[in-house]
């Protein structure tokens, strides 16, 4: 499904990702685990298309086609869903009208009918159900004054809502209650099938617990240090970063 | 011959058209002198420092335009709120059509100036308010100079206006150019309430120069909702001269939607003559191309516990141009007064400009007045936010834009209007919002 090949990328001249390489197949969830500025978020962005990051080098293939040059909305339009770490407030466009112009924008751009308002709304109150939200919630202006945890859940609403092919989130977890981090993952792990696939970036292990990846990737300095399976994460969250490193010099 | 000439010279003339015995002809030719003494302003006066009328005045307009109405219910339909009833006063090149029109004497009256001017019927209202709260100012006074035709409605004591009234002036192609001066009175009288909607639109792409003059009254505990669509075509220019004076308890909300035309000067005043009055304005302003767009408000607190709230918000493309100068004067009586503006402005391109000016001269202590001006681009990580959802860049835009106006849609309280006015705006934006409004 997503094919990336010795992809670099740099934001403002500084390089961040120096050659990562990675394949997910459909039905795979992904972890991508590492520390602090190791390229992590970097990299949900460029898969979304933030034009921010300068692609230097190497390829991102998805379902075949090179998707290197589109725009996040084209990407958008084939499948890709990124939930932010921080998602944007926009004041003045509540949470259902927001839903309804993506879905129908993305429609259109597939060439398909605008979805009938009764399907819509149908739609509309069986994932908010998923998700555990108010109805009040969905006329509330977007993330404007949305605790951390409705953001999070809001985005996942909105994945529940767009059933992307790859959903790649980035640090959903982050300023999560148990509560909600069991809604969220509930969320997702409903959401999961055979054609579609997840990325999971997180700092910590606790997410994987409840979103159980099938492959967990070690980014370090931009690039993929290392590959397992989820006992990898768990390794991780025991020992931190540090023997990896010592791994890493050993091996030159 | 320079306009200013013209029109002075044309006084004359326009004389033969008018009763000169009528008491309103003392006010013209007051008017007139006033007029030929101080021309048309120039930017030279504070008030007028980022406006130019000198592009609109150089053409060679029609002082009084030939009767030819040819225009029929088709022509105007698109132009007219239909989605809910209204009585109609409907002006074409500044002469009444009847075929139009549906005005109304019944409860209250939703007729004509001409009418107020000439029957003896009126003669007492006329005598009271004509030219009352209109000041003395030479765009202003060239109106008076003219008048003769306009709106004339009167709301009675504790009558609530069962329908709102739509005044709409059209103008054709029948003169190359053509200079229109619409004289409107509106006196809402003790507890009584109305809605009104006024629009100025060129049929034709001939020039159009619409000096407007309306004076609105709204006795104790009156209530006036007052919504002016500015949408005109791109060689119509428009001076909207507008002067509100309340009373006791009374409210008075002005919304004006400033979308089209090629200058567009709004003077908006609001005197408060009592205690616990409430004077909103409210304006959203969205231009391209050349447009030019001045809002000149004006609130004089001048009795205690009055409050007043500006909210204006503009969007400025291409090399467009908006003016906000927003006055609000408290008088050293006028304690406890309550006056809010804000001013929010987002310019799209690097040419577009907006020129904002509060200005509060406050000489009483005890009150509370706050003023907010903010001018920006639109936040890039809305933008690419709103991208990652599959919403495109130009409707990724627009529903920004949408959503920065939409705040001062709230105050709409005709949901016929602010539909209207939605769709104008994403009309205007170039978008389908893809949700039903």
């Amino acid at each position: 499904m997503l094919q990336i090949k010795n992809l670099h990328a740099s934001v403002e001249g500084q390089a961040i990702l120096k050659g990562i390489n990675l394949e997910i197949k459909p039905g795979e969830v992904h972890a991508i685990m590492g520390p602090n500025g190791s390229g992590k978020s970097t990299l949900s962005s460029v898969i979304a298309g933030n034009e921010d990051y300068e692609v230097t080098d190497g390829d991102i293939i998805f379902e075949r086609a090179n998707i290197s040059e589109l725009s996040p909305d084209e990407r958008a339009h084939r499948g890709i869903f990124l939930s932010f770490q921080y998602p944007v407030e926009i004041p003045g466009v509540s949470v259902t009208n927001f839903i309804k112009t993506s879905i129908n924008q993305i429609r259109i751009a597939r060439g398909q009918e605008e979805m009938p308002a009764n399907e819509m709304l149908k739609k509309i109150k069986e994932k908010a159900e998923l998700l555990e939200m108010d109805r009040k919630f969905l006329s509330r202006s977007l993330n404007e004054g949305f605790s951390g945890g409705e953001k999070k859940r809001n985005e996942i609403f909105q994945m529940a809502m767009l059933e992307p092919k790859l959903a790649i989130l980035d640090e959903t977890d982050s300023g999560l209650d148990i509560d909600a981090l069991r809604v969220v993952s509930n969320g997702v792990n409903k959401l999961r099938s055979k054609d579609n696939a997840v990325l999971v970036i997180t700092h910590y292990q606790r997410l994987l617990d409840y979103i159980v990846p099938d492959v967990v990737h070690v980014l370090m300095d931009g690039r993929i240090v290392k590959t397992g399976d989820k006992e990898l994460a768990k390794e991780l969250e025991e020992r931190g970063y540090d023997w990896i490193k010592e791994e890493l010099a050993a091996s030159v | 011959m320079e306009l200013k000439d013209k029109l002075v010279s044309s006084f004359l003339a326009f004389e033969e058209q008018v009763d000169l015995e009528n008491e309103v002809h003392i006010h013209r030719n007051e008017a007139i002198r006033f007029f030929e003494l101080n021309g048309f302003p120039t930017k030279k006066q504070e008030a007028w420092k980022y406006t130019s009328l000198k592009s609109v005045l150089k053409e060679d307009y029609s002082i009084f335009p030939k009767i030819q109405q040819t225009v029929e219910y088709k022509n105007i339909k698109d132009y007219c709120i239909h989605e809910v009833d209204t009585y109609q006063i409907v002006f074409v090149d500044g002469i009444y059509a009847s075929h139009l029109s549906s005005t109304t004497h019944d409860k209250f009256d939703a007729c004509l100036m001409s009418s107020a001017l000439n029957n003896p019927k009126y003669k007492d209202i006329i005598g009271k308010y004509f030219n009352k709260v209109a000041p003395k100012e030479s765009l202003t006074s060239l109106n008076t100079a003219f008048c003769k035709e306009g709106a004339f409605i009167r709301v009675p004591k504790s009558v609530f206006a069962e329908k709102p009234v739509q005044i709409l002036h059209f103008s054709t192609g029948s003169e190359s150019a053509v200079m229109l001066q619409p004289r409107s009175l509106i006196v809402v009288e003790e507890n009584a309430q109305i809605q009104i909607i006024e629009r100025h639109q060129s049929l034709t792409s001939n020039a159009v120069l619409t000096n407007s003059v309306t004076e609105i009254f709204a006795e104790r505990n009156a209530y006036v909702d007052y919504y002016k669509i500015q949408n005109d075509a791109g060689s119509s220019s428009l001076i909207d001269n507008t002067f509100v004076e309340q009373k006791d308890n009374s409210t008075v909300s002005v919304h004006t939607f400033s979308l089209g035309g090629k200058l567009t000067r709004n003077n908006l005043n609001f005197y408060q003559k009592g205690e616990h009055i409430n004077s909103i304005l409210n304006g959203i302003t969205i231009l391209e191309g050349n447009q030019h767009v001045d809002n000149n408000t004006l609130v004089h607190h001048q009795q205690p516990n009055c409050e007043s709230h500006q909210d204006y918000k503009g969007i400025f493309s291409d090399r467009s141009v908006g003016v906000f100068n927003g006055k609000v004067y408290v008088d050293k009586i006028a304690q406890k007064t309550d006056a809010f503006q804000s001013n929010n402005n987002i310019l799209i391109d690097d040419k577009a400009t907006i020129n904002s000016k509060p200005q509060l001269e406050i000489f009483a202590d005890d009150v509370k007045c706050s003023h907010g001006c903010t001018i920006g681009q639109l936040d890039e990580d809305a933008m690419y936010y709103l991208q990652t959802r599959g919403i495109p860049k130009k409707e990724a835009r627009a529903l920004l834009m949408f959503a920065f106006a939409n705040e001062v849609l709230t105050g709409v309280k005709i949901p016929e209007i602010k539909t209207r006015i939605t769709k104008l705006i994403a009309l205007k934006l170039g978008v389908n919002l893809g949700f039903d409004l």
